[in-house]
């Protein structure tokens, strides 16, 4: 099986790779996000930060469908994403989506029975259908650039928290994405072990990955960004580059928060 | 004080043989048709459709709930008489024992699929797994892993529970020591060589799962 890497995108939509267009979620009566619009163009970095509770998980998790949304479209390529995981008429299913817009965890969640190599050639051995003699060899390499070629062969449990997040992020850059989701992927780890985290995500960024990154990494965010997004109470309350929001913020709101970070 | 005396059971080798090979034959063919049967039930529990839940779960509280020896009894005896056709007394005792154990294997699977943290169904359709590639590479190899213990354990319990079958007349280990007590008086000699049959097949097997069980930790 082949994977087509460059699907027809609509030519109006160019620019927009993968785009939320009025996205609800409803968690029973819990209204987690209230309408919310976000467009991911080629090449770009976007940061999602707000408060806990604000939804900026529940959006970068419809970005996949890893939720569903409630209301709302998602976009990738100009074409709607369907509810089914295969390609149905006009629609993109959430198989075809997920396969070109990867994701790494806040908890890692690597597959604990296979080994680190075994965790990177998965994808695209079982989806993709890669012969696995390629996949190994691209997933040697991009064990060696996040620094742990040496743990090819071991088991996710012997490895300490950056190292398992730096092996998440190869199995997610395994299957060649065209997006990378973020989801607060240091939150978990010791202090000591952002800072590698943090390195090798900004190699992708220098590599110009596009990017969605939740995060409460302010300076970080700061750093990398072309763009922030301020979301509190299930709105985008503040949008824009981060010398306007993090590092000058206007808002209200996001002065206060943002102000919480800076000791 | 007793005098043991083990030499005038020798004559009756063949039936404590045939026995044994009953038992087991009971045992695996009720560990099969359990497994099957354990597995649509899990299914039908997991299915998120609630009739076919609800079903589902009423089979295994019956069967759970109430002894072996009394489902063994009615459905060679009471079962015939609602339907109108008699069933064999061996058809009887494999389709009781398999639906016996099936219950308890169902609850086993259920158990096991449900310890695996939703994170590993996440991260599997995060690199666009379909459902099925994620259940079957996933998180069923993980779960097997962590059901093995239930599931020797209740498999172990299931070959001594075969030697209830001897109350409706299948000639297994347990019938077949009472046949021997019967001809030779010798109710002592004959339930312990019944017990060390029942120790010779189950130890061996018992290590094996134990040594299958450590293979499988290398990867904690």
């Amino acid at each position: 099986m082949t994977i087509e890497r460059e699907p027809d995108g609509n030519a109006m939509n160019a620019e927009a790779l993968l785009e939320a267009r009025g996205i609800r979620k409803s968690f029973g009566a819990l209204k987690v996000l209230k309408g919310v619009d976000l467009t991911l163009a080629r090449g770009e970095v976007v940061a999602l930060i707000g408060p806990s509770g604000s939804g900026k998980s529940t959006l970068i998790r419809c970005l996949n469908m890893m939720e569903i949304p409630t209301a709302g479209t998602i976009h990738f390529h100009g074409k709607t994403i369907g509810r089914e995981f295969r390609d149905a008429g006009d629609c993109t299913g959430i198989g075809t989506l997920r396969r070109h817009v990867g994701m790494v965890f806040q908890h890692f969640n690597l597959f604990p029975h296979k080994t680190v190599l075994e965790n990177v050639t998965e994808g695209p051995i079982v989806v993709c259908g890669t012969p696995r003699a390629e996949a190994v060899a691209h997933a040697l390499d991009l064990l060696s650039q996040v620094g742990l070629s040496q743990k090819r062969d071991a088991y996710p449990n012997h490895l300490s928290g950056g190292q398992k997040q730096r092996v998440a992020i190869a199995r997610a850059m395994a299957m060649r994405p065209e997006v990378l989701l973020l989801d607060e992927v240091t939150s978990a780890l010791d202090p000591e072990l952002v800072g590698e985290v943090l390195a090798v995500i900004r190699r992708l960024v220098d590599d110009g990955i596009t990017m969605a990154i939740v995060t409460h990494e302010m300076a970080f965010a700061a750093d990398v960004a072309d763009r922030v997004l301020f979301l509190d109470e299930g709105t985008i309350v503040a949008e824009g580059p981060p010398d306007e929001t993090i590092r000058n913020p206007s808002n209200e709101r996001l002065k206060a928060f943002v102000s919480r970070f800076n000791h | 004080m007793y005098k043991w005396n083990f030499d005038v059971l020798w004559q009756y080798w063949d039936l404590f043989l045939y026995g044994l090979w009953l038992t087991v034959v009971y045992t695996a063919g009720s560990i099969a048709f359990g497994v099957v049967i354990g597995l649509i039930t899990c299914g039908a529990r997991l299915s998120g459709w609630k009739s076919l839940s609800f079903i589902a779960r009423l089979y295994q509280e019956i069967f759970r709930c109430t002894p072996l020896l009394v489902q063994l009894l009615w459905f060679y005896y009471a079962f015939p008489l609602l339907v109108g056709v008699s069933i064999d007394n061996r058809v009887a005792a494999m389709l009781t024992l398999s639906l016996y154990v099936g219950a308890f294997y169902a609850e086993i699977f259920r158990g096991g699929i449900l310890s695996i943290d939703r994170g590993q169904r996440e991260a599997a359709a995060a690199i666009g797994m379909s459902p099925m590639q994620s259940m079957t590479r996933i998180v069923m190899p993980q779960a097997l892993k962590r059901m093995l213990p239930s599931f020797i354990n209740q498999s172990v319990i299931q070959f001594k529970n075969t030697s209830l079958v001897s109350v409706i007349s299948v000639a297994d280990l347990a019938y077949m020591a009472a046949v021997v007590n019967g001809q030779t008086y010798r109710p002592l000699e004959s339930y312990t060589v019944m017990a060390l049959l029942y120790i010779a097949v189950l130890f061996p097997l018992t290590q094996i799962a134990d040594l299958i069980e450590r293979r499988l930790r290398v990867s904690d």
